[in-house]
């Protein structure tokens, strides 16, 4: 594997400068469970400006990273730095995180959701967020709990995206999900995402529709980094999809 | 524009290719508009940073120039279009000639099946 700088491609923006390349530092994170190993030595870095797909089969690692990102979950050894910070409440209000759980509340309308989560963020943007609702045909009147699956995850995108956080961190955003609320989803990503100014992770266990939304891959198996590379120069150099090179990967 | 991406090649170099094709085909004009990066983006469904990739390499290598708050066009130059043209019947030879010589075909045999080829 050829070293970090080369596999960039040329004129990559967001790496030119130090503050922009330590947004994310994971350093040889470990988390257990009892005795399951979630996470078993995990090392890389993220600067900004960058789509990150977090890939592998389910149990792989992918959401006990993100919780550990997001400081819902300690590391059992290692460390995670944001902005050379340590996971806290402090760094919770620079990190957007969406969970794989369903977490409103059923008896809330859409917009006093809204409301509701608003009042926990200093980066809140209103606009965006309203934004989002619209394009996600979202009718701020309708309770959430008489929303289908499809339009709660449409939801909770809204919610997350609705934030001007430096790191966004999505967990499986697609999975279980009628086609065209991931359609939905898709295009609000690339609708709303800041080129440049943010980074996002995105994990999925199903990498064909969504492939075309990252920049960089990361494939985790047994918590351990299996593979990590630009997209773009992994189709040049390996002649096939990021989808078939997941396959292969973990048949 | 509407592109069926072979996700197995590059992404940005296909919507450059794309592009190149319009402009070849006299589909895009040279001083013509085409859409902002974030246009791009959202109708492709692809990640902005891609579109942004294959717009610099677009300037760079002057099929397109942004005009600082008018937008992206195709390159006012008449001779571009015969440019392109020439460039993409030059690579499609080659392509062609490649493939042809490693079945194992020599140049007169290759130009007899093609004379053999036009006249059906």
């Amino acid at each position: 594997m050829r070293k970090e700088e080369e596999r960039r491609p040329k004129g990559y923006d967001g790496v030119n400068t130090m503050n922009d390349s330590n947004l994310l530092q994971v350093i040889d994170v470990k988390k257990s469970f009892f005795r399951a190993k979630a996470l078993a030595g995990l090392s890389f870095n993220l600067e900004k400006g960058v789509i990150l797909g977090l890939l592998g089969p389910n149990g792989s690692g992918k959401s006990s990273l993100l919780k550990i990102i997001s400081g819902l979950y300690r590391p059992s050894d290692g460390k995670v730095l944001i902005q050379g910070e340590v996971p806290s409440r402090k760094t919770k209000a620079k990190v957007a995180y969406l969970p794989e759980i369903d977490y409103l509340y059923p008896w809330m309308s859409v917009r006093q959701t809204l409301d509701f989560v608003s009042t926990f963020y200093d980066d809140w943007n209103e606009n965006k967020a309203l934004e989002l609702l619209k394009f996600m045909n979202l009718d701020p009147e309708v309770t959430v709990g008489k929303l289908s699956k499809g339009m709660r995850a449409r939801l909770k995108l809204a919610l997350t995206m609705g934030r001007d956080s430096s790191l966004i961190l999505l967990d499986e955003p697609f999975s279980g999900i009628d086609p065209p609320s991931r359609a939905r989803i898709m295009e609000s990503i690339i609708a709303q995402y800041s080129t440049g100014e943010q980074s996002i992770i995105l994990s999925t266990h199903e990498v064909g529709e969504s492939e075309k939304l990252f920049d960089r891959v990361l494939f985790l198996e047994n918590g351990r980094l299996k593979l990590m590379g630009e997209a773009e120069e992994l189709r040049q150099e390996m002649g096939k999809s990021i989808n078939d090179i997941f396959k292969e990967v973990y048949q | 524009m509407k592109v069926d991406f072979d996700a197995s090649k590059p992404i940005y170099q296909q919507v450059i290719d794309e592009i190149r094709k319009a402009v070849a085909r006299g589909a895009l004009k040279p001083g013509e508009k085409i859409p902002s990066q974030r246009e791009l983006a959202q109708s492709l469904q692809v990640n902005p940073n891609t579109i942004q990739r294959a717009y610099r390499e677009m300037e760079q290598s002057n099929l397109v120039e942004t005009l600082r708050g008018q937008g992206t066009f195709i390159k006012d130059n008449p001779s571009l279009f015969l440019e392109i043209r020439r460039d993409m019947v030059e690579e499609a030879l080659k392509g062609f000639i490649n493939e042809m010589h490693s079945l194992g075909f020599d140049d007169n045999e290759i130009l007899k099946l093609i004379e053999e080829k036009l006249q059906k």
